[in-house]
């Protein structure tokens, strides 16, 4: 399986997140905002956010 | 080692200043005053200080010249006895706010009464790192900060100087505040029964910190029209800052995220936080608590363009005492953030 190390563009918040030895389709997290992503791409190396379920903190 | 001494070291902000320097590896705490607690041991007064220290409280009479001075007295009596202060210490910390405003006239203003020594106004650099670190380098007169203006110009500090903003628009800011800030002595409206449980408009309009933003913002040449209210809430320690602004035309949120990130990246005591996941998503006082951090975030609403800046911090820490050491460490060419490390607590 093809992997990559390099860093990515956080579509959340725009911060850069490093990625290691990652694969497509991976799910990784985003140092700065805590998104969760997926690597959709690895040449070039493409994030996009992954499906999350959303918290109504009970409101 | 640098000896220190605390005039009127027996309040809140006296307190927290004197944990700071018991801890500090360059600082000797000399002596510290009480005209109320003379004669006794500072920690019955400061119980977390219990075996820390056997300093008592001495008369303001009774001080020694010292290396730094540091002035924790009520606000008004710092300037009457300015040239006294003067002439105990070659290097002065006032954190009332005797000295925060460089117009004798705004001080007029917010205060109410004419400054005592409008002359020494422009001899102090005003004590916030992130806003004045190069001039507090070569300071030897520095004043302290308002905890909740504080609060306040960190949430503005990465907008400031920025033309991303609309400042013709002005800043609406409010502020919630822990029952800390209103000082150790207790009044009627502090009693438990009063205070506990309260949600308690104390300065809808008038706030007196509301100068301190505007001076800063004036400093970054934008418009200093800055509106401010005050909520007392049910916390001891605690600041939470709501600000709204509005962004110029075009303004996406990728470009307030690079200039929170781009002006908050070398700052070691200012963190953004605007985060999907974990327990506290924006910035919240509670787990800042004995720790010098501010903690900033924001939202964004392209449709209006309305910006909100939400920022978090300890009054008695980053809002007072925590800022001075950090002033000092800078005054004497010490690493920033000698001291101050502590991180907070959770859960608390």
């Amino acid at each position: 399986m093809n992997t990559v190390t390099g860093s990515g563009e956080c579509p959340e918040c725009f911060d850069q997140v490093e990625l290691k030895d990652v694969m497509q389709n991976e799910i990784v997290q985003c140092s700065s905002c805590g998104a969760d992503l997926e690597v959709t791409s690895i040449d070039p190396i493409k994030l996009e956010l992954a499906p999350e379920e959303e918290e109504d903190w009970g409101e | 080692m640098i000896r220190a001494s605390i005039v009127g070291g027996s309040g809140f902000a006296g307190g927290e200043l004197l944990r700071l320097l018991l801890a500090h590896p360059e600082i000797e705490v000399a002596q510290v005053t009480s005209n109320r607690q003379a004669g006794s041991f500072v920690h019955f007064t400061h119980p977390n200080l219990r075996g820390q220290t056997t300093l008592k409280f001495c008369l303001p009479d009774e001080l020694q010249p010292c290396d730094l001075l540091f002035l924790a007295l009520p606000h008004g009596e710092a300037m009457g006895r300015i040239e006294h202060w003067k002439s105990l210490a070659p290097k002065i910390i006032d954190l009332s706010a005797d000295f925060r405003l460089k117009s004798a006239e705004e001080f007029k203003t917010w205060y109410g009464e004419d400054h005592s020594a409008p002359e020494a106004l422009d001899q102090f650099v005003y004590g916030l790192p992130e806003i004045t670190r190069e001039e507090l380098k070569s300071a030897d007169l520095v004043s302290g900060v308002g905890c909740n203006a504080t609060c306040l110009n960190l949430a503005l500090l990465p907008l400031m100087g920025t033309d991303l903003v609309d400042w013709s628009r002005g800043v609406i800011a409010e502020v919630k505040v822990g029952s800390s800030e209103a000082g150790a002595k207790s009044t009627d409206a502090s009693h438990h029964p009063v205070r506990s449980g309260s949600v308690r408009s104390f300065a809808p309009t008038g706030h007196r910190h509301t100068a301190e933003v505007q001076q800063a913002l004036g400093w970054h040449n934008v418009s200093n029209d800055v509106h401010m209210s005050a909520t007392a809430i049910d916390m001891i320690r605690g600041v939470l800052g709501t600000l709204h602004l509005f962004a110029n035309e075009g303004v996406e949120e990728r470009d307030l995220f690079r200039a929170f990130r781009g002006r908050l990246k070398d700052e070691p005591f200012v963190r953004m936080v605007k985060e999907r996941k974990g327990l506290y998503r924006y910035p919240e006082p509670k787990i800042l608590s004995g720790s010098n951090f501010a903690d900033v975030g924001f939202d964004y609403d392209p449709k209006s363009g309305r910006i909100v800046i939400i920022s978090a911090i300890d009054n008695l820490m980053k809002g007072a005492s925590g800022s001075a050491v950090q002033a000092m460490n800078l005054m004497f060419g010490w690493d920033e953030a000698t001291g101050l490390s502590f991180p907070g607590l959770h859960p608390i």
